[in-house]
């Protein structure tokens, strides 16, 4: 029997644990891993002192599969296996897909999220993403020299709830424990507020390889709040690269061009782009593949004025982001530049003519993401003590809704509400004895339907029969702190809770992340065996640890009787979590789990009274 | 289950010390966040996004004048009726169509400005009616008349914000 490690009331239990924990920036061009060491926030480098990792997967023949630069080197030899910018299609249909028809994959016909086909066989963006995902966190447990107890993952700001679910999803199918999915914006805000002591107001202006966000933010003393944010997640400095391609295609007169050849010349234009962030002039030489050559140069002017229209898409969104945010550009104090496509001369200006003031350009807009995220990852695995910590405080990016009669949008949760949010809606059966209710969630700001994106369509069973309109279904919306949506439905009157039954239009059901998931271990069983025991163990440890340290601050808000109840199975999940029965462990863990949930809601009660005792005086007994 | 002033520890009253709210706000989400709890077990995780969720709706609404004046005469059993009562004074509607024939025409980012500062001068009066109202003279019925009209003005505000979009 394993000793009971329960520590009186007040007292601390073990000594401080430092748990690992990172913050990963994966980006649609480079990917990063950071942590904090020592109180600096790092970003890990590989064997080779390489910070970046470039976001390639390549697929091979009998399932090898490369990362990073050793993809990047084949991508013109071998453009239909060796995938770039996976960001992109993330929770994405193939008609949302920009330049499909400039990209030298072999897209796989399949409804919802786009598949590629590959030497290595069909593979979802999720798949590619986990294999990015999986080399970062051998990085970063190479140089920790451990396992990792958890990770904060980046997204655009303005990513929808299938993007950020299908980011979720990799990071599972890498092994991840993820702590939370953070806003990149967000992320470079906590990175430039701590380093600077700034406050009042800032925006973030993020340009990345494949998604745009502008966020607004009130920055003050342990507090980060989100106040709007706004952006474009089809506009990147990927969009950049391809006007050069097309200025290229069109310059030379070239014939329609094979996939080697479109790929060759799209890294020479991403070569171009970025020569032109400090010369006058770049040029572009090719020889293809029928034998022709390529030899055009491209001047700064002329490079400014082919992608106007891109810089121009930046300004509504400014311009919307500052209005939701009930501010003008006077408020805001300064501007941080994000993104490796804000080095661009072009952007620079139009973003100091809007806001009237030189940008910030004083971080390394590489790195500042991952950095910010290391510095959350660090806050929320618990390896800050309390009021050196910070609140955050981030908002969904477009709102969330249903479909109603005639095809219209209606809005249940608006665009910049704080998270975490819920919001219910009423709604009745139109038909006598109706039993079943079909709902089609969408998000987005237009009212009609067919310009929204529709996150999930889900069926309603099992209504008690009625008369048309007695029935009153209550739809629950809730979307976390990592701004991902769930929904629940109950008939009111009875209270009989309908089963939900929820088919993502553009991302993954449950059972093909299984699938994933078995792949991804080689089918060998003894690793799927392995890698079960090991996250049941790792997620027993992690519950008993908070347990403990929850008993040990709080068992004052406990019966005697209640407190022993839970210290029995404090004992049993101790004891089983020594065995090798997985099975046996996650019981024992939801048990626990159970037995815990009125004590969690009295610590939330007991922490909201905590938080006004010192305001009484100053504002209730007034 | 406590209603939205008892949580944030503040009086019910429509009249609202603003840095008050914000200050409770801020010192309960940082007791309660999930990013306090997020190495947590699943119960506790669970209990603090919930206790989160509402916080955040209880700041929402007594922030918004028009929501915490129609959630105060919620308290009070009164239904404002927004939907459904559609009668307003004579002179209101005038100035209404006065208004809104001025949004239809305005075409320059200044008329906007001034359409939308009338509008929010407008907005204060009526709050500090129902101030009145619903603090003072605990007349609810006519509170929700001019919260009505308050809401009015709320969609008209709604719509010259989307104009400034709809600018050439």
């Amino acid at each position: 029997m394993a000793l009971l490690q329960i520590a009186e009331p007040g007292q601390s239990t073990a000594p401080h644990l430092h748990r690992l924990a990172v913050g990963i920036d994966l980006g649609t061009t480079n990917s990063l891993v950071a942590t904090v060491r020592s109180g600096a926030a790092t970003v890990l480098a590989d064997e080779q002192g390489r910070a970046l990792l470039p976001s390639i997967v390549r697929y091979q023949a009998g399932g090898r599969v490369e990362v990073g630069y050793e993809a990047q080197s084949k991508q013109a030899e071998d453009p239909k296996n060796t995938i770039a910018s996976v960001k992109r299609f993330m929770g994405r249909g193939i008609k949302d897909v920009a330049h499909a028809e400039n990209m030298a994959y072999d897209f796989a016909d399949a409804p919802g999220m786009v598949q590629l086909r590959t030497a290595a066989g069909v593979k979802s963006p999720v798949e590619a993403s986990a294999e990015i995902l999986k080399v970062l966190r051998q990085r970063a447990e190479l140089s920790l020299g451990g396992d990792l107890g958890g990770a904060v993952i980046t997204v655009p700001a303005y990513f929808d709830d299938a993007q950020r679910q299908a980011t979720k999803d990799a990071a599972l199918l890498a092994g991840l424990n993820v702590l939370r999915l953070l806003n990149e914006p967000t992320a470079a805000a906590i990175a430039y507020g701590l380093e600077n002591a700034a406050e009042g107001i800032y925006a973030v202006f993020d340009l990345g390889g494949g998604t745009f966000d502008i966020s607004i933010l009130r920055l003050s003393k342990g507090v980060f709040e989100v106040v709007a944010t706004n952006g474009d997640s089809l506009l990147g400095g990927d969009d950049f690269d391809q006007r050069v391609f097309c200025w290229v295609v069109e310059e030379a007169k070239l014939p329609p061009l094979n996939a080697r050849d479109m790929r060759l010349l799209l890294v020479m234009s991403r070569e171009a782009k970025e020569t032109l962030t400090w010369n006058a002039q770049a040029r572009i030489t090719a020889r293809l593949s029928g034998g022709a050559v390529v030899d055009v140069t491209l001047g700064a002017e002329k490079f400014r004025q082919i992608t106007q229209t891109l810089v121009h898409k930046t300004l509504g969104p400014m311009r919307r982001a500052l209005r939701d945010a009930g501010l003008g550009v006077d408020d805001v104090k300064g501007v941080v530049m994000v993104g490796g496509a804000t080095r661009m001369p072009q952007i620079q200006r139009a973003v100091g003519e809007f806001f009237r003031r030189d940008p910030l350009n004083n971080l390394d807009p590489d790195k500042v993401v991952a950095l910010g995220a290391a510095m959350q990852a660090n806050v929320l695995a618990g390896n800050k003590p309390a009021g050196e910590d910070w609140l955050l405080l981030d908002v969904i990016p477009l709102s969330l809704g249903i479909e109603t009669m005639g095809g219209l949008a209606e809005r249940i949760i608006p665009r910049n509400s704080t998270i975490p949010a819920a919001r219910a809606q009423e709604f009745t059966t139109f038909k006598d004895g109706q039993t079943g209710m079909s709902f089609h969630v969408l998000q987005g700001e237009r009212e009609l339907v067919s310009d929204c994106r529709s996150l999930a369509r889900f069926e309603l069973k099992g209504i008690p029969p009625m008369a048309a309109g007695a029935a009153r279904i209550r739809v629950t919306f809730q979307v976390d702190a990592d701004g991902l949506l769930s929904v629940a439905a109950r008939e009111a009157t009875t209270g009989v809770e309908a089963a939900v039954v929820v088919k993502p239009s553009y991302g993954l059901a449950d059972a093909d992340i299984e699938r994933m998931l078995r792949d991804s271990v080689d089918h060998a069983k003894d690793d799927m065996y392995a890698r079960a025991l090991n996250e049941a163990r790792v997620e027993a440890e992690r519950l008993l640890e908070a347990v403990r340290s929850a008993l040990a601050a709080d068992a004052a808000l406990l019966a005697a009787p209640e407190r022993e109840m839970i210290e029995r199975q404090v004992a049993a999940l101790a004891t089983v979590t020594a065995t090798n029965d997985h099975r046996a462990i996650r019981q024992a863990s939801e048990a626990l789990n159970r037995a815990t949930e009125e004590f969690a809601g009295r610590r939330m009660d007991a922490g909201v009274k905590r938080a006004l005792a010192g305001r009484k005086i100053a504002s209730l007994d007034l | 289950m406590k209603n939205h002033f008892e949580l944030l520890g503040l009086r019910p009253a429509f009249a609202l010390d603003a840095g008050a709210l914000e200050r409770s706000y801020r010192e309960i989400q940082s007791q309660i966040h999930p990013d306090r709890h997020a190495h947590a077990g699943d119960a506790e995780r669970r209990a603090s996004m919930q206790w989160s969720t509402r916080v955040n709706e209880a700041y929402r609404t007594l922030k918004s004048p028009v929501q915490r004046a129609k959630y105060l005469l919620e308290m009070n059993g009164v239904d404002v009726q927004f939907e459904t009562n559609t009668q307003m004074p004579a002179d209101f509607l005038l100035r209404q169509l006065e208004l809104r024939e001025a949004l239809e025409a305005a075409r320059q980012p200044a008329a906007l400005d001034s359409l939308q500062a009338q509008v929010s001068g407008e907005q204060g009066l009526l709050e500090g009616s129902i101030a009145r109202l619903l603090d003072e003279t605990k007349d609810y019925a006519a509170a929700a008349g001019e919260l009505r009209k308050l809401m009015f003005l709320d969609r008209l505000a709604g719509e010259i914000d989307q104009a400034y979009e709809e600018l050439p």
